[in-house]
Parts: C-alpha cells; structure tokens; sequence
C-alpha cells in the first residue's frame, strides 16, 4: 500500500469515526415498516432457530445411540417387506409439525405484508427519485409546479409524516434500499414503481442501490435525513430557493470556470444558465453531507479531489476528470461553497 | 506442446482484446495543425492523407460512450437521429468539412457556420474522441464488432452496427461528380 | 456372481477403439462419462479460484487487489461456471456411469448422443474460458439482466459469449437428458420394476424431466437476448414495446428449477450413501419417491420469489410465497426418513457417510433461511444482499456439493478399483466442513446489517470489515480442504487400497460388477426381485441368456415393469459426434458476430450430421438377420 493510500485511508478513518454512521441495518429499524419486517424477522428467527435444533438433536441423537457397523455387517434386509409403526409416527408427527408452523410462517408474513401496505398517506410527502448510473436523482413533487425541486443523492423527509416515492431509472434496473427504514424495490426502466415509508424518529439514515447495474454498484449510496417537520419546512423553502448570486470576484471567477468548462454540460444551478440533467443537480451542493452518490464526504478537499479525477474515486463513473489551473480550482471552490 | 499452449495463452491475455477495453480505453491525443487540413490551397487537389487514427473506433466501451453523449448532449436536436434536420446528415455520404476523424474533432471543438457550436473547452478530448469514433459509426465507417448496437430508445434506424458502409464524398468530389 | 465372469468377445464388442481417432471415437458411456466428471470438477476448480480472488478483494474494506471492472467478471464468471458448467452437468455426467450399471443394462441409450452431448458442454466452456483470457469475458452477473446486459449498456461481445454459452450448455442438458429417461425407461434388467429402482435412479429421472421443462425457458431468454444485441430486436426494449421483466420471468422460470435439478440428484447420492453405511434399506420408499416429484413439480412453481423487490402485483407474490414455504415439507419428509434410517441402522462412519451426514447440518440450515426468504416482507429486506449469498451456498455446497464429495468417495472405487485413502478423506472432510460454516455463516450477518452483493469494495465504517475478514478466511480454509480432495485422488489412483468388486458390502447392482467394470458392464445381465438384489436371499433370480457378445445388443425391457420387449443394436464408436460438434461449435462462435453465421454454419454442421445417422448397411443386415419370427 502506497503511503499516500494510506494516509487517505487514516483520514477517512479518522474523519468517519468523528462523525457516527448513519444506520443501514435491517437489524437496527427506525421506520414503521422496518419495525413490522424486523418483528416478523424475530419470529421467523425463534421458530428456524427452534426447528433447527430440533432436527439436529434428533439428527445426533440417531446417530450417536445407533450400534456401529462395519463394510462386511450383515444387512438388515427383513424391513423391505414390512411396515415399520415405530418408524413410522415420529416421521409423520414430523412432516405435520413442520407444515402447521410453515403455515404460521406464511400467515405471519401475510400479516406483515398487509401492515406494510397498509400505511395511512395522508398528507404524504411526494418524491420522485430516478436511478442513474451511479447517482441518484431525487425531485420533489408538489400539487403547486412551481414549489417543486430536484436535489440529488441525499433525500430529506419529516419525521412522523409518510412519504411516498415515485422509482424511475434512467437506464438499467437500480433498487433503492434503506435497510432501516423499509424493504427494497427495484427501480425498472419502463416502469415506475412505489415505495411508500415513514419513520417517527428524527435521524439520518443510509440506503445503497441494491441491484447489480455496472462499475459503480458498490459505490451508490444515498442517505435520508428525517427532521422534525418544521425543521424539514425550513429545509425545503431553502431548496426552493435558486441559488445565491456570487457576490466577490473569486466566487464570480468561480462561476465563469462553472459555465466556460465541462461542468455546466452536465449540471444545473437554478439560477444561473447552467440547467443540463445529465448529472446531480447542484443548487444546493453545500447544503449535502456527501458526494458522489455518498462516496466522499463533503469537503474542500474531497470535493477538489473529486472534481480534478472523479475516477481515482469512482472508476468508470460518467463524469470525466476536469484539469483545471490551481487558481481555477480555488475560484470554483469558491463558489461552490455558496450553493448552501 | 503443453508449454506451447500456456504461452500462448499468456500472451494472449496480455493482449487482451482492444475492443473490449473499459471502462478508460487510453484516447488518442488531440490532432495538431499540421494534420487537419479542411480544405487544399488549389482547387482541384485531393484531400491530405488522413493524419489521425482515432483508435476509439476499434473500442466497443468508447463507441457507446460517444452514442449515448450524442444523446445527451442533444446533438440530435439539430442532427436528428443522423438524419440530419436543421444540421447535416450524419449517416449519408456527404460530409461538407471533411469525414476523417481530424476533420470531425475539428469540427466539434472549432464549431462551424450556420449554427454547428464550439465545443472547445465545453469537452474534455476523450469526450471529443468518443463523439468523433460515434459520428464515424453513424455511416457505417467502423468495424461492425464495436459498433454500438439498438439503444434502448425509440429507434428511427438501423442500429450502427448493421448499417450499409457510405463512401465519404467531402465537398470538393460533390462539387467534381457530374449532375442528374 | 455372473458379472464378474471375463468375457473377452464381450469386451472387444464394447471397447473403444485405441489412438488417437479412437480416443476422438469414444462413445462407451463410462469412458465418456469419465471425461465429463474431470471435466465438470476442472471448472468446479477453474470457478473456486474465482471466488478465492473475490474472497481475496472483499477480505478488507476499500481494497485495491482488483478493479470494478475485472470484479464484475470475476463474480460472473464465477457463477456462471458453477450454475451452467459445474453443478448440473456433473450430476448428469455421474448418472450416466451409475445409471446403466444400477439399472443392469450393458449401455446407455443413445450413446452417440451422449458422446456429443459432453463434445457440446466441453466447447462452450472452452469458448467461455477463452474469452474471459481475452477480457472478453462476461461482466453482467450469472442472471444477466436486461438493460444491463443489453446492448446499449454492455457493448462489445462480452454478454454475447455469455449468452452462446447458455445455448451450448442447455442443449448439452436437454440431450443428457432424454438420454437418461430413456435409458431409465427402457432399458431396466428384467424384474425391475418401477418399484424395486434405486432412489438415485429416480432423482436422476424426475431431475431430467425438469431439465426438458425448464431449459427451453433460458435457451429462449438468451435468444431473444442474442437478437436483440446481434441485430436489434426489441424484446426487453420498453421504449418500443418490450419488457425489461420479460427476461426475469423467463430466466427465473428456468432458474428456480435450476437450482433443483441441482439439488435432486445429491439427494439419490444421500439415499444410496446411507442405506450402505447405515446396513438397512432407506426407510420409506414410496414417500422419497413421491417427495422427489413432489418437489419437482412446485419447483416450477416458485420463480417469482426472485422478483419479490419488482413492481409484479402483491397478490400474485403471496401466492409464491405460500408455495415457496410448501416446497420445504416434501424436503423435511425426506429428511426425517433418513434420520429415522439412521435411526434404525447400524452405523458405520467412513468418509462418504461423514459427508452425507453434513448434509443434516448444513442443508437444514440453508433450506431455513430459505422459508426466511419465502417471506415477502423479510425478503425485502434481505434479497440481492450478503444473506442470499449465505443461502445459495448453504443449499448448494450443503445440499450438492458434501454428497457429490461422498458420491466421489462412495464411488471411485468403482469407477478406478482402488480405495480412497480413509485418513486423506477424513481431513478433506473437516477442513471442508469447518472451512465452509466458518467462510458462509457470518455472511447472513452481513447481509441483514446492511451489506449488498455483487459489489467489489465496501466503505470501512459500515461495520462489515470483520464479518468480511472472517469469510475470507473461511475460504481459504475450504480451499485447502478441496485441495486434499484432488491430492486424496491423484494418490489413492496409483496406490489405493484395491477395492474389489463390492468394497463397501452394498445392495444395488452396480456393485455386481467388476471394479472398474467390464466395457459391456455384466457379461449376464441378470434378472431381480428386490430393491437391493445385492442383499436380499433370492434377489438375482435369474439371468437373461441370448444377448449376443459379438456386437453390441440390449435388451429393451417395458417401462413399468421392465418385461423383456426386444433386443436392440447399439451403434459402433464413431467420429461423427465429435466432429458435428465441432462445426456447431463454429455455427454457434459465427453467429456472435455475424447472423449469417446462422446460414453457413447450418451449411457446415449438416454434411457430419447426415454421416452420423446414415444407416449402415452392415448393421441393417445384422439386424435383420437377427430378428426371430414368433
């Protein structure tokens, strides 16, 4: 290992172990729905554990209490011809234990799957998130055209509200997972499926995409934040906001280097001309915890790093690497850390 | 005999296979002055040797790269699916400012009159290079195993890889060919 | 015994010719079912150093041994080696050594086929293997999903050769299969009923039956995919009225049962195993029966608990629900037979009873957290993570892999005349055994806390580096123990033990035979009145006298209760599979690049094909001459 690989791993290290890792744990549950599944979980846990052992002693049992044998023992041929009674009932009582507890089992999770569905959704909180290769795209809808946003990779929603998401793809099937909030579906191209959810605890929570689509896979992670909902208000009026123009002349240098290079090819900033889709919208890029699909954390040097090479990041990610001049770089900086 | 199968091998997966490189297949550097020539000092000469090979055309990972930007990037707005519209058609014969990869980069960094925009600085050379190799592929001008093939689009042609090869005629040889 | 008695004109008429066009010419079911066996465990061995490179990447977290993109074919490769190239086809390739020899029949049905079935299955892995040495090498996972396997998003020929692969191995199946149900069918001795055939016999017939179902489903998912990347149809094309869901229907309508047939067979190598080392019959034979056909026809009707996280309708996804939690009992019913056999046996503990006996811990293990994955809700949570990879190994190495190992061990005497060394085994065993728990079981964890599958890194303060260390250490403990395997076999073939005909004192009549058999199997086919003819008094109540020695003659028997019908003429060794397998091989390598492959290879592939079938005049006349009129 590099000692320069090293250092960036120690830092990552250090910089991770500050801040507390958002949960992505089907054994940690925070919403309602991953509350039901996990209470499902533990039953169908109790009862496979019980079979288990079950079989198992009756397995160690048999095979330690039965007399040994060698190659040339004589067989015992006599049992071809007739029923065996003593056999018979423990293997019977066996196969009608295991069908009456697969029967509870399967009514269990009917149980669970109707508890799942059934989620009040009034004054449900719309969201549409698109998958793409490797990001994603999250807008929020509203009765009202003009209240509506899009923001990327890091969705927020208030606690004690439902939440309903609209799943598209862009191009290949994604699927979009936060373990401690809700099951999975699939993102299907040609399709657009549904994945309401509600957590009543304010937290942040961490999904990744939970279907092969390519390079990237390992590397797409999105994070929910659930706020208190006035705290989730004031969030969403700042996001509706385009963003601020630049006001020294480093950050309007900064936003002359945005729009003369590659980047406004590909990124919008309400508020500016830059309105390309083909990349995370970056409004309110400084208002994010993470980058790259939560790959890096959102700082200086991370997001410089990121934006000269993406690919020492995230090989094969869509986003080509930018040189640009030092002074360049600062000036971009600049006015990125604007977009609160 | 064994050990002749072995090396074999070896080398072979050294080599690799250039078409299935991905996902960064090294670019060709950009063309310089001296050998992008649009047009010949006299009238009546024929065009310049090509100067550059662009090597993205043998890559299967670059000609789909360059086809899905020409998507995003809208030059379909103007190109239509190649069959051209408010700009030329890509997939015919005719190319006004020449058909060799060169001639094609040029075109995409520098802009053109009436209406093709400068992409210089907009572009980063693999970008320009997967566009170029894209552009080729259009009229068949790229061998068909890396040739991109439907796009899980609506789809007004062929795909590139199953479209008759054009033979480039620039603009001095539809000026030359006699009429009707 | 009848069998054991030389007979050289016997074994003249059914050698294979010698050199080199002989070896090509070989069509004695056990000289080609040998080479499938090496074949088969050559990429079983070409997939476990895949999976040791994956362990390898995954042991740290944010690790740079390899890349996403060598990762992603890595993991491809891997699977698709073991699901297509590894655990059916060498179920087939056991069966039709044993099947011919339990059954009392001289030879297989179709052996030329059966020759050209494994020429098939050994091109198109070969093709595979060449291409990933050229990074042509597929990269979209073993299921290969539309779009990411389509053409806009795998470019290049790499899903290409993938697909073709999938044609050749499911033709190789389908062959193999009806080989053996018609072998099963009409080529028992006389008195062997339906009722008296070993167990093995029926896994080996209702798995083929699910092979000619399930097959055609994948050959015509990778079609439609061949076309629609080699010429631009639009089968999983939304935007032109395809369906991306098409393909999971499809493939997964082939890869529920897929798993099945991998999974029946082992549970014929679990009932033969144990009934030797237990001295008694398997206690209830019409319920395995009947459980084994029972869990063949629900197997076809599970697939869509692979698509629970898609937008299918959620009524329709309880239904396969229920069903995928029902298929367990005719499983469980199997499993308490066996215990009560072991039960009421007399036990004797060499190596390929250990590794049935694992199969109690670790497929019992596997099939639960598959009634946890039956669930819809729990597979929500579950599905596309580290716990199904933790299932699919659990079912697979326990329920597959530990018999096949026994099988190998219970076998190969048989197949070679020598022992397998007993103390090489043991150790083979344990560090199998421990090597695997300790390498699958913390990946459950893993998976319910968080971690997906198929990714090449994971960041380091999620919590999984431990559970990842642990697995890869398990790996390696595992590779080892199968390394032993391959040393136990390389050794104990010069210098095993010398087995004899009947090493472990068991009942079925493949043991009547010579070790390794005579090329026409028994000089006297013999007629039974049991189950285990070997071990009842009276259980070889005859022998059928008449068959000739100097050609190759069966004798073809009735389907349920294998009356005597008519003696048939087996076809001499012959050339023509090997070479109209080689012009389909470049038929089906053509036509990943052009269709008109397609035209000329058909062109190419009919010329041997109508070689190998023309009648030959000497055989008619010998035919002929040897009908008897009433």
């Amino acid at each position: 290992m590099t000692v320069r690989a090293l250092a960036s791993l120690l830092l990552l290290a250090a910089s991770s172990a500050l801040a507390a890792v958002p949960a992505q744990n089907a054994l940690e549950p925070h919403g309602v729905q991953a509350l039901a599944i996990h209470d499902l979980w533990r039953l169908t846990l109790l009862v496979c554990t019980l079979v288990f052992a079950a079989v198992l002693a009756a397995f160690l049992y048999a095979i330690w209490r039965a007399p040994r044998s060698k190659e040339r023992t004589a067989p015992d041929v006599a049992v071809l011809d007739q029923p065996e009674p003593k056999l018979r009932r423990p293997v019977v009582i066996g196969v009608a234990v295991s069908a009456v507890l697969l029967v509870v089992l399967i009514v269990a999770d009917f149980v669970t799957e109707r508890r799942l569905a059934h989620l009040p959704l009034k004054d449900a909180v719309r969201i549409e998130v698109t998958g793409h290769l490797w990001w994603w795209g999250v807008r929020y809808l509203d009765d009202e055209p003009s209240r509506m946003f899009s923001t990327a990779n890091e969705i927020h929603v208030p606690a004690g509200k439902p939440v309903i998401l609209k799943l598209n793809s862009a191009d290949v099937i994604h699927s979009f997972w936060a373990p401690s909030l809700h099951g999975k579906k699939d993102l299907i191209p040609g399709r657009t499926a549904l994945l309401h959810f509600r957590t009543d605890k304010p937290g942040v929570y961490r999904g990744q995409c939970a279907e092969f689509c390519g390079f990237e896979h390992a590397l797409m992670a999105f994070t929910v934040v659930a706020d208190p909902p006035e705290q989730y208000e004031a969030w969403a009026a700042r996001q509706r906001q385009p963003a601020p123009a630049p006001v020294t002349d480093l950050q309007k240098q900064g936003l002359a280097v945005f729009m003369r290079s590659t980047c406004a090819m590909c990124h919008a900033i309400a508020g500016t001309e830059a309105g390309a889709r083909l990349g995370p919208d970056l409004t309110h890029l400084a208002s994010r915890s993470m980058i790259a699909s939560g790959t890096l954390p959102n700082t200086r040097q991370y997001l410089a790093a990121w934006i000269l090479d993406p690919q020492r990041f995230k090989k094969g990610a869509n986003m080509p690497p930018t040189p640009l001049s030092a002074q360049d770089l600062n000036a971009l900086m600049a006015y990125l850390e604007t977009l609160k | 005999m064994k050990t002749t199968v072995l090396s074999m091998l070896l080398l072979a997966s050294l080599a690799g296979c250039y078409r299935e490189e991905r996902p960064d297949p090294a670019p060709p550097s950009p063309p310089t002055e001296s050998n992008v020539r649009l047009s010949e000092i006299e009238p009546g000469q024929k065009a310049a040797p090509p100067g550059v090979s662009n090597q993205y055309e043998e890559n299967a990972y670059a000609l789909s790269q360059g086809k899905t930007l020409f998507r995003k990037f809208n030059c379909s707005g103007c190109h239509g699916q190649g069959g051209g519209g408010m700009g030329p058609a890509l997939m015919d014969d005719k190319w006004n400012y020449g058909s060799e990869p060169e001639n094609i980069y040029a075109t995409i960094v520098q802009g053109r009159p009436n209406g093709m925009p400068a992409f210089g600085g907009h572009l980063t050379n693999e970008q320009v290079w997967q566009l170029v190799a894209y552009v080729r592929s259009m009229s068949g001008q790229v061998g068909v195993d890396a040739a991109p093939s439907r796009s899980d689009e609506f789809q007004s042609a062929p795909p590139e890889g199953r479209r008759e090869k054009e033979e480039p005629k620039d603009a001095s040889d539809a000026a030359a060919a006699p009429k009707g | 015994m009848s069998a054991d008695a030389n007979n050289p004109v016997l074994d003249r008429s059914w050698s294979d010719p010698p050199g080199l066009i002989g070896w090509l010419s070989a069509i004695n079911h056990k000289t080609i079912s040998i080479r499938f066996m090496l074949t088969t465990m050559g990429f079983f061995a070409a997939g476990g150093v895949l999976a040791m490179i994956i362990r390898l990447q995954l042991a740290r977290p944010e690790n740079k041994l390899v890349g996403p993109d060598f990762y992603n074919q890595l993991f491809t490769m891997h699977g698709t080696t073991m699901m297509f190239l590894f655990a059916v086809p060498v179920m087939q390739a056991v069966a039709t050594y044993l099947v011919p020899l339990m059954i009392g029949s001289r030879g297989i049905a179709f052996p030329r086929m059966n020759a050209f079935a494994y020429w098939i299955f050994l091109f198109g892995g070969l093709m595979l293997y060449i291409a990933f040495i050229l990074d042509i090498g597929p990269d979209a996972g073993w299921f290969a999903y539309p779009p990411l396997a389509g053409p806009e998003y795998s470019p290049g020929k790499r899903m290409d050769f993938w697909a073709q692969l999938i044609t050749y191995t499911e033709l190789s199946g389908l062959l193999e299969a009806v080989i053996l149900i018609t072998t099963i069918f009409k080529m028992r001795t006389p008195g062997m009923t339906l009722n008296r055939m070993p167990l093995f016999v029926w896994t080996m017939l209702v798995t083929s039956f699910m092979v000619m179902f399930a097959m055609p489903s994948v050959m015509l998912a990778s079609t439609a995919l061949i076309t629609d990347r080699l010429v631009g149809t639009h089968f999983y094309n939304p935007a032109e009225g395809g369906d991306v869901l098409l393909w999971q229907h499809l493939f997964w309508f082939f890869g529920h049962p897929e798993v099945y047939l991998i999974f029946i067979p082992p549970l014929g190598f679990m009932s033969s195993i144990i009934a030797t080392f237990a001295r008694r019959p398997i206690y209830g034979y019409p319920v395995m029966v009947l459980a084994v056909i029972a869990t063949a026809f629900l197997a076809f009707s599970l697939w869509v608990h692979h698509m629970f996280a898609t937008n299918v309708p959620e009524l329709g996804k309880s239904f396969f629900t229920a069903a995928s939690a029902m298929i367990a009992i005719p499983t469980a019913a199997q499993i308490f037979c066996w215990i009560a056999t072991l039960w009421a046996g007399r036990l004797n503990f060499r190596t390929p009873m250990l590794f049935a006996l694992s199969f109690f811990f670790i497929l019992t293990i596997g099939g639960l957290t598959g009634i946890m994955l039956a669930s819809v809700s729990l597979d929500l949570q579950v599905h596309d993570t580290f716990f199904v990879v933790a299932h699919l190994h659990y079912v697979l190495i326990g329920g597959a892999v530990f018999p096949l190992f026994g099988a190998f061990y219970y076998w190969f005497p048989k197949f070679t005349g020598r022992l397998m060394s007993e103390r090489l085994g043991k150790w083979n065993f344990w560090l199998m055994f421990v090597g695997f728990n300790v390498a699958f079981f913390p990946m459950h964890i893993a998976g319910l806390r968080g971690m997906p599958r198929r990714v090449y890194t994971y960041p380091a303060e999620m919590g999984w580096n431990l559970l990842n260390l642990v697995s890869s250490i398990g790996a390696a403990i595992l590779a080892v123990g199968i390394l032993l395997f391959v040393i136990n076999v390389l050794v104990s073939r010069r210098r095993g033990e010398v087995a004899g005909a009947d090493p472990w004192g068991a009942g079925t009549l493949e043991w009547a035979t010579a070790s390794p058999p005579a090329p026409g199997n028994f000089a006297q086919p013999v007629v039974v009145a049991s189950r285990f003819p070997l071990w009842s008094p009276g259980g070889v109540a005859g022998v059928v006298r008449g068959l000739a020695d100097d050609r190759r003659e069966v004798l073809v028997t009735s389907v349920l209760d294998a009356v005597p019908n008519h003696r048939a003429m087996m076809p001499e060794s012959s050339i023509w599979p090997f070479v109209s397998a080689v012009a389909v091989t470049v038929l089906f390598v053509g036509s990943i690049f052009t269709p008109w492959a397609v035209v000329w290879g058909a062109v190419l592939a009919t010329p041997p094909l109508i070689v190998w079938f023309w009648p030959k005049r000497k055989a008619t006349q010998m035919n002929l001459e040897r009908e008897v009129k009433p």
